[in-house]
């Protein structure tokens, strides 16, 4: 295999890994800052009690996104040089602003609310746990900046075969940052209150914690009520603008194969690049076109109208999408269920359905990395959308033989880790709220 | 001079400041990552020590986050050259980062298997320690570059003479930072562990600092005709002797400062002996990465000298008003 194969696996699998974990801190750091406001209003213990208890898990949760956030940061540098040489005038930015407005931010406040619960004023305690919440998804805002610059690049000129700046703000809230970024943020609400939603329920089942579980499963269904209905319009705003500012990259989330007027939406299928039709497809006439148009009979362009060296792998970027929009759907099902459940007050009884939010805690982790997934690997070939190649993109002074060896490396860090942090989660949530206490006092 | 020539001379000096940052503040936690199995006798000794970093350490790393990002911005060509010629290195500083990020708080619940992450966490504190100025000092000596900019040397060419000697002053610069904090926030037994190994460890500061400068003699010899090179170099010493006095005595904050100060002046004849040069190459100054030739563009200068300028005012305040949170000794 060529290094730059090697490289993309390499890539693929640290930013993979990595993703795991933002989306959850963005979604707990939502839900204990709202625990912290109802804390510092009423002054209840209880509140402090479930914030204590989240706040060690996000801790664990952040040391595993910062250990493996770094690994990225790095290999624009290591594998990707020729990538880091061509757009580096704009694209370093967004990540030394990370730094400076965001990661500082997150990083020290969170050592507060870790280590200061006793040493602080509670309006302080507060204001950090606000901050850790802010620096978080000002972080998530300057990544998906830098993110979206690959996908809809803006606000540069190519000069002399560099990408070069014209034009920072153009450049930053480019087509797609804000779409992507509403779209991000609201999965890791997802993420964050379904997980919380799963572990408070497995309380309730094992009939323990029911003080704090039962406010806690409540807060968080209505977290992620509200985030998965309003994930429906910012997943659908995103798809639209996808149509618009990467035609190709639409046309292989819905396999359309001819530009079509009145074209239709896949429900689901398996596409055929080879013989170019999707087999066993389910699809809505002329949904496509309304839904991107409002008008049934617009006109979308397909797969033919571009060049085989211009498309992304098909099948994968098909499916990966499709199974990301079939788990949005089951959010959405499960929140109006849960609607119901509340309005007849009988959620804390409904074992089925508690049972259910168990089973569904990972599937926002799954969700997230099929869209990313989607994303990315529908952006392929391009490193840099129309502008550099990602088989240009790579190192060339890098041997494969090295990359591989990272690769071997990292997989066996990234699994020892991830074992450990498995077992660490599970003990504390075995521990519960009533006996879990931050900094090192324990054991 | 132009505007852009100017930009390029102050982002010389910014991505300086923010490794000044690092060296200071994650230098510490560093240092006491590094002595850590050595200095703690039993598992609450342990837990002091830990304690010490516990709330910071975190923050200290995105110093080199933010420097790295800041030199991918204003000198993405010395980003390519350096991070994809050193793979291998990086590679192993990357494994020691992941290691040292999860340990405290692995080692915090793990109950069972305390040992081991202690173990990786002075690990993955060391080689950091130690391979960040081998990386360094292969740039102060100069590294293989062809005409695109691309490295053409090997894993080996890294490891010559005088970049392993910058490796151990930095090391031990790193020590001594540590031992500086240890002392100022531990007391009893443990503090006078600090106080037994800063005095070693200086001894180990100054024979790496001869023995650099010595080897300087042969890979730089017109930086002896420097008079800046050698004010530095003074300076250095200076503190160094007023650190060495310090140890014994009550002024625990004037120990960490003069080792802090130390630190500074280390990167000033760092910076001195470099500039223009990023990082030199062994084929002659026409080879080499400076601020001019390997810099962005005037605009991407100006934008994240204004990003500077806006954001880290708040950093260092905020940084500052947390370290005073968590001021004063730890419970032992």
């Amino acid at each position: 295999m060529d290094a730059v194969m090697l490289s993309r696996i390499q890539f693929g699998l640290a930013a993979g890994f990595h993703f795991l974990f933002p989306p959850l801190t963005l979604g707990l750091t939502l839900i204990i800052l709202v625990l912290e406001t109802r804390y510092l209003h009423s002054d209840d213990g209880l509140y402090k009690k479930i914030s204590t208890f989240l706040i060690k898990i996000l801790a664990l949760v952040f040391v595993m996104g910062t250990a493996t956030g770094v690994v990225l940061e790095f290999s624009f540098g290591t594998n990707w040089a020729a990538y880091s040489r061509m757009v580096g005038d704009i694209f370093g930015s967004p990540l030394a602003a990370e730094g400076v407005f965001a990661f500082f931010m997150e990083s020290v406040f969170l050592g507060v609310l870790v280590f200061g619960r006793n040493k602080v004023s509670k309006r302080v305690y507060w204001l950090s746990a606000f901050l850790v919440f802010f620096g978080a998804h000002m972080s998530g805002l300057w990544i998906i900046i830098a993110n979206s610059w690959m996908q809809t690049p803006a606000g540069f000129k190519i000069d002399q075969g560099r990408a070069v700046l014209t034009d920072f703000l153009a450049a930053m809230f480019n087509d797609s940052t804000h779409l992507r970024f509403v779209h991000v943020v609201i999965g890791g609400w997802i993420t964050g209150s379904l997980f919380v939603a799963g572990v408070s329920s497995w309380y309730i089942l094992k009939k323990r914690d029911l003080a704090s579980a039962k406010p806690l499963l409540s807060l968080a269904l209505w977290v992620f009520i509200s985030a998965s209905l309003v994930q429906l319009a910012a997943g659908h705003l995103h798809s639209e603008q996808v149509a618009k500012t990467q035609p190709e990259k639409l046309a292989t989330y819905e396999a359309l194969w001819e530009t079509t007027n009145g074209a239709p939406m896949s429900m689901i299928g398996i596409p055929d690049p080879d013989r170019k039709i999707t087999h066993f497809e389910i699809s809505i006439p002329k949904l496509l076109s309304f839904g991107i148009y409002l008008d049934p009979n617009a006109k979308v362009q397909g797969l033919n109208e571009f060049r085989k060296e211009d498309l992304p792998p098909i099948v994968i970027t098909y499916l990966s999408y499709h199974f990301m929009v079939l788990l949005g759907f089951l959010f959405i099902a499960m929140s109006l269920i849960a609607l119901f459940l509340k309005y007849r007050q009988k959620l804390y009884e409904a074992k089925w359905y508690l049972y259910a939010l168990l089973f569904a805690l990972p599937l926002p982790f799954a969700s997230n990395l099929l869209g990313w997934m989607a994303a990315e690997i529908g952006r392929q070939p391009w490193a840099v959308y129309r502008v550099l190649r990602t088989a240009d993109a790579a190192s060339t002074v890098v041997p494969a033989w090295q990359i591989l060896f990272t690769i071997i490396a990292f997989s066996v860090i990234y699994m020892l880790i991830f074992a450990v942090f498995l077992k660490l989660l599970i003990k504390i949530v075995k521990k519960g709220p009533e006996k879990v206490t931050l900094g090192y006092a324990e054991d | 001079m132009e505007t852009l020539q100017i930009l390029q001379t102050i982002w010389f000096f910014l991505i300086g400041f923010l490794f000044v940052g690092y060296s200071m503040l994650d230098g510490f936690d560093l240092g006491i990552g590094t002595m850590l199995p050595f200095m703690a006798k039993n598992k609450s000794e342990e837990t002091a020590i830990i304690s010490t970093i516990g709330p910071v350490w975190d923050g200290n790393e995105v110093w080199i986050i933010t420097a790295g990002g800041a030199l991918f911005a204003a000198f993405p060509h010395v980003y390519a050259t350096v991070f994809s010629g050193f793979y291998l290195a990086l590679m192993l500083v990357l494994f020691a980062l992941i290691f040292r990020a999860v340990s405290l708080e692995f080692w915090s619940m793990d109950a069972g298997r305390r040992h081991v992450w202690k173990w990786s966490f002075a690990v993955g504190s060391f080689l950091p320690a130690l391979l960040f100025g081998v990386a360094l000092g292969n740039l102060i000596a100069g590294i293989p570059l062809n005409d695109k900019m691309e490295f053409t040397g090997s894993f080996f060419t890294l490891l010559r003479p005088f970049p392993l000697s910058i490796g151990l002053l930095g090391l031990s610069a790193i020590l001594l930072q540590g031992c500086a904090y240890g002392i100022l926030k531990t007391g009893g037994g443990i503090q006078d562990r600090f106080r037994h190994a800063a005095k070693k460890i200086w001894i180990a500061f100054i024979f790496c600092l001869a023995l650099s400068a010595s080897l300087s003699a042969v890979y730089l010899p017109q930086q002896l005709n420097n008079p800046l090179c050698w004010i530095f170099t003074a300076l250095i010493l200076a503190l160094q002797i007023s650190y060495r006095v310090t140890i014994d005595t009550k002024h625990e904050t004037l120990l960490f400062v003069f080792s802090s100060l130390s630190f500074a002046c280390l990167w000033a004849l760092i910076g001195t002996i470099q500039f223009p040069y990023l990082a030199r190459a062994t084929g002659g100054p026409e080879f080499s990465l400076s601020v001019y030739n390997a810099s962005s563009t005037e605009t991407t200068l100006w934008v994240m000298l204004i990003i500077a300028l806006v954001g880290m005012p708040f950093v260092i305040g905020y940084t500052a008003y947390v370290y005073k949170i968590f001021r004063g000794k730890v419970n032992q």
